[in-house]
């Protein structure tokens, strides 16, 4: 009796659990069939480790689809577009966007944010020949050279080196030259990247590397290395770093006085609104990579628009309030493919990515043009330092001249305040 | 005559997943296939020492890990075949199973899911180091053109398939000899087995080696899934939850628990993944946990028995 | 070529650390050392006390500390709440370990995605008069960040011993898991002793996220980093001794120190578990053990 009851129940499991997922797929497709709008499909870090950025990423991209349906869509279709969650989990991408392709159909992908969850899309899009507008990624393309794939982290064409390369510069520029250097990054995929771009500038630059180290990413206290990096007495400290990690740091440097003549370089964070304003003055005088700033020369068309209405929607929705660093790129990653789709009148693959290739999109965060590999031909990592803030007010982080851009030559606000020292008085 | 009806389910499983394969229906259903049954091979492998023996293994990312990063390894260093990495990437994870054998012999209960949680950690911590694998940076694998099938979806399928069918037919093997019902001796009472002359050592380390050799079969093809794999992926503290869930929903006794639970609970992960895709994702995993335990004590199997025993 | 001076910092350093370990550790020791509750949202409700010392901070401006100490009751109220569930479910039916185990995952779940709503997943951080400063004494620098949690920590390892040792309740709790019956013979009822304890093991744990956010920045998933740690320390320094809990904190904490200072902050966290496990290996009851 028992054991007639426990050989035919495993049949019925299967067959049901194989039956639901045909439903399940023969619902999407019965959706897809049921309009006409151009859809656009991507997974996007809504939980888990980098949600933070994930969220306010979705929101940019949504006002991009409310601003582009409002002009009357693209190719006189509107647009749609289909998110899921993709927990900030690389093992559901695969999952994800063959159930976006397959089962909602849609027309384009964009990838979700972050290096680890974009490298899991890449073989999908190559298989079926996809265009993919990255964001945020690093050095993703380095091993596919796939021709179709399109990035719009300003990194560059060498993304490990380009990413440091304004903090050497400006470095080496100061006069007396600083000579030795510290680095320390965390145990982790973007740090690594980083750490491993500043080791070859600082050949390059003909600095000393005196202290070279990485941290697990779950470190709760982090005087012992800021007192293990200022024993060595280091002209510079350059950190890669993520957000809580970026604050340790800078608090453990305060409270141990490591006082270089350069601080900063690679660490995530500290362009949040919410990291700004808890950390307050202990920010002036660090220099540090960026994306964008609320300078004159970081004032393009359109990218005002944006943010007043990022910032209204900011609001109710619970992310970073003025979102100066991550939804102006996630925008401008669809705003270019939607420029690519108009400009090729054309939903081929193929056809928009010959497009994006071959032309400059003229965007909210300025004029971009991609080169080998995807990513921008030219490097725009900026170097920004803090300077004159004072208490922890979040208005003060809206006007010029707390954030100043020191780098690149033709986006520069304003002149480095060094060293390090100086800027914190 | 129980095992060779037994042995045609499964054959029979096998040949639907090559039905299912060859038909070629929606390509998503093959990936999420693969992580529905990644999960059935998983809570079964777990069960064999968590159910049977009622040693809770806490490190299942650890083995899991291993299976995946031998398979990285082995790619890296020989080009290696698929079969070769699940094989080397199950006998690995055995190796370290047979360890935690060993250390059953001191710990007993909570304290050795802590044991296996800490053996987690630092493993997590050598791979992050080892920059050979890819290190904390993660390993990006070039998928071949794949041999034989359509698409890596429908072969990747196809194997899992195949593996969950190997995996569950073992442990009802195991379940029904003479060392199931020793686990289960075992588990009741440690000391009164042992007294009792059931070989109490040999039999812990059969089930921690052979649970440990299956949690590395279900990792080793997942560097062919994601195609880029890095630690705190591989090491995602989700396969300890959903390896002790699954048993737990499904029912820890006999090995059908495991293999609903993986169904259920893996097929509504996949199916809230793309249909509600937010917050309430985990939510809904949480209150499920906390209901099934609450409300259904003995798991799904647990409940069916009950309802029928009136 | 080791400097002294380095290594002086660091082991002070360490012990601050430790001093913090301690603070979130002692309640796992309290419901899982002496009530075998094995509470593995313990540092969910860290978190969550976290976010309500965020929430005062940033609304009223209040201290993070002090508004630790003053959601104690509230935390204590709904621990005492969640072990009313726990003992419904399945202690009274007798098979807690393995089900307790899944339902305090789900609970961990649930606090997660409770945060996660309410206040979205940005890094919170608070401010205190204390943060970013330090004091020097005799070429050891201290910074405030990290003495204030250390001292609240040994403060409550205090108030603890001291409750365990010298109040019925406490030496009830203590007795809870060895002899029931005497317990109540003595005219104590076991249950209501052990919801007393699990009340004061999430309160401990609020007061503790308190201290958390005040050192570090916090989100929702913040918790999963520290549930291997709690566990560890409580493992390591003997189920249920406070003291041991304090020693094994140090021990962790001096090491984590130790290592960033002089090796390589890259290994701290493996050399931490590398320690439980020959401890569990070589004596699995832990350095203080019963």
């Amino acid at each position: 009796m028992m054991r007639l009851r426990t050989s035919t129940l495993p049949g019925w499991a299967l067959v049901g659990a194989v039956a639901g997922t045909l439903v399940l797929a023969g619902a999407g497709v019965l959706v897809a069939r049921a309009a006409d709008p151009i859809r656009i499909g991507l997974g996007m870090a809504l939980t888990g480790g980098l949600s933070a950025n994930g969220k306010p990423a979705l929101m940019a991209i949504r006002i991009w689809k409310d601003d582009v349906n409002k002009k009357g869509g693209l190719l006189g279709r509107p647009v749609e577009l289909i998110s899921y969650d993709d927990q900030t989990n690389p093992a559901t991408v695969p999952g994800i966007y063959t159930k976006l392709l397959d089962v909602d159909k849609v027309d384009f992908v964009v990838s979700g944010y972050g290096t680890n969850l974009i490298a899991p899309l890449m073989p999908i899009a190559m298989e079926r020949k996809l265009t993919i507008m990255g964001i945020l990624g690093l050095a993703n393309n380095e091993k596919y050279k796939y021709p179709n794939y399109f990035q719009i982290q300003p990194s560059g064409p060498d993304p490990e080196a380009n990413w440091a390369t304004g903090f050497f510069e400006i470095a080496a520029r100061q006069n007396p030259k600083p000579q030795t250097i510290a680095l320390i990054g965390a145990d982790a995929e973007y740090p690594r990247h980083a750490i491993a771009g500043a080791r070859e500038l600082v050949k390059k630059f003909g600095f000393t590397a005196v202290y070279d180290k990485s941290y697990p990413p779950s470190t709760v206290d982090y005087t012992p290395i800021a007192r293990a990096i200022k024993a060595v007495n280091p002209d510079i400290v350059f950190v890669a770093s993520y957000p809580p990690d970026s604050v340790g740091m800078v608090r453990a440097a305060a409270e141990v006085g490591l006082q270089p003549k350069i601080f900063g370089g690679g660490m995530v964070g500290l362009q949040f609104t919410t990291v700004m304003t808890s950390l307050g003055p202990m920010l002036n005088g660090i220099v540090n990579y960026d994306f964008w700033a609320p300078e004159a020369t970081m004032m393009f068309p359109g990218i005002k628009e944006f943010f007043a209405e990022y910032q209204k929607r900011a609001k109710e929705g619970g992310v970073d309030p003025l979102g100066y660093y991550l939804p102006p790129y996630a925008y401008s990653a669809v705003q270019i493919l939607g420029l690519a789709i108009e400009g090729s009148k054309s939903l081929d693959q193929q056809k928009v990515a010959d497009y994006i290739r071959s032309n400059e999109f003229s965007t909210i965060v300025g004029k971009v043009r991609f080169g080998a590999n995807g990513e921008w031909a030219k490097s725009r990592v900026l170097q920004v330092q803090y300077q004159g803030i004072k208490g922890t007010d979040v208005e003060q982080f809206r006007v010029p001249g707390k954030k100043v851009v020191l780098y690149p030559e033709e986006f520069k606000s304003g002149n480095v305040i060094y060293p390090y020292s100086a800027a914190q008085k | 005559m129980k095992t060779r009806g037994a042995l045609a389910v499964g054959v029979a499983v096998i040949g639907l997943g090559l039905a299912l394969a060859g038909l070629g229906v929606n390509p998503y259903v093959y990936f999420a296939g693969y992580v529905v049954l990644q999960y059935v091979v998983i809570a079964t492998a777990w069960n064999v020492l968590g159910g049977y023996a009622g040693y809770v293994n806490f490190g299942t990312p650890a083995f899991f890990a291993l299976g995946a990063y031998t398979s990285i390894f082995l790619i890296e260093a020989l080009r290696a075949p698929l079969p070769v990495l699940i094989l080397s990437g199950g006998l690995v994870a055995a190796l370290l199973g047979l360890g935690i054998g060993y250390l059953t012999l001191r710990l007993k209960g909570v304290f050795f899911s802590i044991a296996t949680f800490a053996l987690s950690v630092v493993l997590q911590t050598l791979i992050i180091n080892w920059e050979y694998v890819g290190g904390a940076k993660g390993y990006t694998l070039i998928r071949p053109p794949v041999p034989f099938f359509r698409s890596w979806g429908v072969l990747l399928f196809t194997l899992m398939v195949a593996l969950a069918v190997v995996t569950v037919l073992v442990a009802r093997t195991i379940e029904r000899s003479w060392i199931g019902r020793g686990l289960a001796a075992l588990r009741d009472d440690e000391d009164a087995a042992e007294c009792m002359g059931v070989p109490t050592l040999r039999l812990k380390l059969f089930a921690t080696t052979l649970s440990g050799f299956f949690l590395g079969v279900a990792g080793a093809p997942f560097p062919y899934y994601v195609t880029y794999v890095e630690p705190s992926s591989a090491f995602d503290l989700n396969y300890a939850v959903n390896a002790l869930a699954m048993p737990m929903i499904g029912g820890t006794t006999t090995w059908l628990g495991p293999v609903i639970g993986a169904v259920l609970l893996g097929t509504a992960q996949q199916v809230a993944t793309v249909t509600i895709s937010s917050e309430l994702n985990l939510l809904i995993v949480g209150v499920v946990l906390v209901l099934f335990v609450v409300l259904a004590p003995e798991g799904l199997t647990g409940l069916v028995r009950k309802l029928r025993r009136r | 070529m080791i400097s002294w001076d380095l290594v002086a910092n660091a082991v002070v350093a360490g012990i601050l650390l430790g001093g913090f370990y301690a603070a979130v550790s002692l309640g796992v020791s309290l419901t899982f050392g002496l009530l075998d509750v094995v509470n593995i949202a313990h540092p969910a409700f860290v978190i969550l006390g976290a976010y309500a010392a965020y929430m005062m901070n940033s609304t009223l401006g209040l201290d993070p500390i002090l508004t630790g100490v003053l959601f104690t009751p509230l935390f204590y109220a709904i621990g005492a709440g969640v072990y009313r569930i726990y003992y419904a479910s399945f202690e009274r039916r007798g098979e807690e370990s393995l089900r307790g185990l899944v339902f305090f995952f789900g609970v961990l779940f649930i606090i997660e995605v409770a945060l996660s709503l309410t206040y979205g997943v940005d890094y919170r951080l608070v401010e205190a008069v204390y943060i970013g400063k330090s004091i020097e004494l005799g070429g050891i620098g201290i910074a405030f960040r990290l003495l204030v949690p250390c001292v609240v920590g040994l403060l409550m390892t205090l108030a603890l011993y001291l409750f365990l040792s010298r109040t019925f309740y406490g030496r009830a709790v203590m007795g809870v898991s060895q002899d029931q019956v005497a317990l109540r013979l003595m005219g104590a009822d076991p249950v209501r002793i052990k919801t007393i304890a699990f009340g004061i093991g999430i309160a401990a744990a609020s007061l503790s996220g308190a201290l958390l956010i005040t050192i570090a920045p916090v989100v929702p998933s913040t918790d999963r980093d520290y549930i291997g740690r709690v566990f560890a320390i409580a493992v390591l320094g003997g189920l249920g001794s406070i003291g041991g809990t304090l020693v094994a904190s140090i021990i962790l904490g001096v090491a984590e120190s130790l290592m960033a200072t002089l090796f390589g902050p890259s290994w701290s966290l493996a050399v931490s578990f590398g320690i439980l496990l020959l401890a569990l290996a070589v004596r699995p009851a832990g350095l203080f053990g019963r």
